[in-house]
């Protein structure tokens, strides 16, 4: 036995060239794919949030028609969320969890390559249609019949690349669940294991739970559509209500598996610049579970409007409310971190207090349209708008830009370039409020969302909205600088940061291409985590 | 690696948890819609009301008045002009009442109708009992062809008592073909 032919075997490098991305099934490579494919997609939904904001920015119909104004408003909500914001997280879980729990990659590498490699088919499907006659699906990202069943020859090419991103996410949602579960360093037992992983395991099994519903629906759609049955069709006996109850049951949980990541991110970080422990790890952990738990009982808060029971307003308003209870408890929980630590700065803890300031208020919107009789006014009104992009942009965007730059140096074995990172923060937070806290009092004062114009009294918030849109988008531009110039920085240590917790910083900067082929013995995870 | 922690292998979890998955899109293709549809019978939620006809007996209460409303829609691809011949009635609970609707189909050719009722506030749908109505039915209209359509009613005394209006809505869709011809 030659020390060479076990290097070979122990430090085999990636192939070369496009093979070694076609046919990895190594964790890292992966994840970095994820994340190259949502930043790209990040930036072609933003192209379209662009479009949608310069038509708006005055009063009249000025640079598109009406449908293709429509045709961007969902293209945008599709891109963005099943593009950009559920497979970055996918792609941190990949980098991460197999460093974090000591595993030496994820426990399905085969089928991760595959779940990676459906994305880029299906958004190419979806962006296709952009050029088919009769353009893009235009309904809304939430595809309600009958409009969705007006859609020209996209149609099908929709119901097609949806099936295909669910069917990735549960592929990932499957390997995700079986790593954790399977390949835990010893000793490592579940309430040990690290926040980032503990949240990823909930929304993994949220994913499986409801994307299967939401294939169910867009095939019912479907079959709707080209094979004579009525499940929507009011004509055949259907019921188009039935479609909101069931893209709700996926809908509601879907938001959170957008969150819950997010909270997991930022329970790394903020421990990390406060050097002290999280607050509350247990606390958190039922945090989460309950929040999933709610989330598959309170759908039919999105659709207060449709005629229901004071009874079932009353449950959903409600059981809607005390889901703020977990949430709070989360918030307290990273304040109580905070509290008395010794507290620096860096980029990723400035993206991580963004977070949790505006999350936060996108969570208190939240609560005002959990009550009925006041959603009956706010309902499909810019303060939707503005609800959800508060907790989708600096909650769900903020967290993972936070977990770029906290984890950008294990990833490189370089420090980025921190002025960059911090003008890329203040200037994204600038911005991102001077666009969606206008929204807050143009839907107070009744502006309709999804329309391409709009009475005159609504244009100094429109154009200040538009301002902060184009503002924040350019600022984007900055992490693109960051990532482009990430190697040019100085060399990283292996624990990068000065008191992070956690086995991902045990490993080398760069981390090399195979981690913990042998599982971190005892002392080392004690180390890291006490 | 750490068999030892392992309950069961990689493979079986991994079956587990497809087959779950697999059970989920099976609870909302096959399950969900029946059970929907259940779940709005014994509630009358969506507005629905009797699908059938019903029998009932007559126990007037002349104490209380109820306005009746009749609302029409029709759907925008079935070529019809639909509505009520008169826009309201003044009802007493527990008694028998006619209305009736016209239609004309201003196509050139004979099509079939299905009208969709629905009934506003929900407290009310059970207690809007039809006892005749040509929405049980899809009708038949020749080219051009204006007919009456009956409905026959009776709301039930046992009507919540702040129930003083109840909106009846009817919209007519064309039955013939699939969505996609409707829509071309």
């Amino acid at each position: 036995m030659t020390t060479a032919v076990a290097d070979a075997h122990e430090h085999h490098g990636p192939e070369k060239g496009i093979k070694r991305w076609l046919f990895t099934t190594n964790h890292k490579d992966i994840g970095t794919m994820y994340l190259i494919f949502s930043l790209i997609m990040f930036f072609a939904g933003g192209a379209m949030a662009l479009v949608i904001r310069s038509e708006l920015m005055t009063p009249g119909l000025q640079f598109v028609h009406p449908e293709f104004f429509n045709q961007m408003t969902t293209m945008h909500a599709l891109i963005m969320v099943f593009g950009a914001v559920m497979p970055a997280f996918v792609g941190l879980a990949n980098w991460m969890i197999p460093m974090m729990i000591g595993a030496p990659d994820m426990a399905l590498p085969r089928m991760n390559n595959w779940s990676f490699w459906i994305l880029p088919v299906a958004f190419g499907i979806l962006l296709s249609t952009l050029l088919m006659p009769g353009g893009a699906p235009a309904s809304g990202w939430t595809m309600y019949p009958p409009i969705v069943l007006q859609t020209g020859v996209a149609f099908p090419f929709l119901i097609f690349s949806i099936l295909l991103m669910g069917l990735s996410s549960i592929m990932g949602a499957i390997n995700i669940i079986v790593t954790i579960l399977n390949m835990r360093a010893p000793d490592m037992w579940l309430l040990k294991m690290p926040m980032f992983v503990w949240t990823w395991l909930i929304t993994a099994y949220l994913l499986i739970a409801v994307m299967p519903v939401f294939a169910g629906a867009v095939t019912m759609l479907l079959t709707d559509q080209f094979f004579g049955t009525s499940f929507f069709l009011a004509a055949g006996g259907g019921d188009p209500v039935m479609f909101q109850h069931i893209f709700w049951f996926f809908g509601h949980p879907e938001v959170y598996i957008m969150i819950l990541p997010a909270f997991g991110v930022v329970s790394e970080i903020i421990p990390t610049f406060s050097r002290k422990p999280l607050f509350g790890h247990d606390s958190m952990v039922y945090a989460a579970s309950s929040i999933a738990f709610l989330s598959f009982i309170v759908w039919a808060h999105h659709m207060f409007t449709v005629g229901m029971p004071l009874s079932g307003q009353m449950f959903f308003m409600f059981a809607t409310m005390l889901i703020a209870v977990p949430t709070g408890v989360k918030v307290f929980n990273w304040i109580a971190t905070m509290w008395r630590g010794a507290m620096t700065f860096e980029t990723p803890m400035l993206f991580s207090l963004g977070f949790v300031f505006l999350f936060t208020i996108g969570g208190f919107s939240g609560v005002m349209l959990a009550i009925a009789p006041a959603d009956i006014q706010y309902h499909d009104s810019y303060f939707v708008v503005a609800h959800f992009h508060y907790v989708l942009v600096p909650g769900s965007i903020f967290a993972l830009m936070a977990g770029a730059y906290y984890w950008l140096p294990k990833w490189t074995g370089h420090m980025y370039n921190e002025t960059a990172g911090k003008l890329h923060f203040w200037m994204s937070t600038i911005f991102v409020n001077l666009t969606f806290f206008p929204m807050h009092f143009l839907g107070l004062a009744g502006m309709p969302r999804r329309i391409p114009d709009y009475s005159t009294q609504f244009a100094d918030f429109n154009w200040m909205a538009s301002v902060g849109a184009i503002g924040f988008g350019l600022s984007q531009l900055i992490f693109v600088y960051v990532l482009l110039t990430s190697k040019k920085g100085e060399k990283a240590t292996d624990r990068v940061w000065e008191a992070p917790r956690g086995l991902e910083w045990t490993v080398p900067s760069p981390a090399p291409y195979h981690t913990f082929d042998t599982p971190p013995v005892k002392r080392v995870s004690e180390e890291a985590f006490e | 690696m750490n068999d030892h922690q392992s309950k069961i292998s990689n493979r079986a979890l991994t079956a587990r948890l497809l087959l779950f998955a697999v059970g989920m899109f099976a609870f909302g293709f096959l399950v969900l819609p029946p059970l929907y549809d259940v779940f709005c019978d014994i509630t009358g939620f969506g507005g629905r009301t009797n699908a059938t006809a019903v029998t009932a007996t007559e126990r007037p209460d002349e104490t209380r008045t109820i306005r009746i409303e009749f609302v029409t829609t029709v759907n925008e691809y079935a070529p019809w002009s639909f509505a009520a011949d008169v826009d309201s009635m003044q009802v007493h609970p527990g008694k028998m009442y006619f209305a009736t609707f016209s239609a004309t189909n201003r196509s050139d050719q004979s099509l079939t109708s299905q009208a969709v009722p629905s009934v506003s506030p929900v407290s009310a749908n059970e207690h809007f009992k039809k006892i005749e109505c040509f929405c049980f039915t899809s009708q038949e209209f020749a080219a051009n062809e204006t007919r009456t359509l009956p409905l026959q009613f009776i709301v039930d005394p046992d009507l919540p008592e702040y129930v003083d209006t109840i909106t009846l809505s009817y919209t007519l869709f064309k039955t013939e073909n699939s969505y996609v011809s409707r829509t071309r």
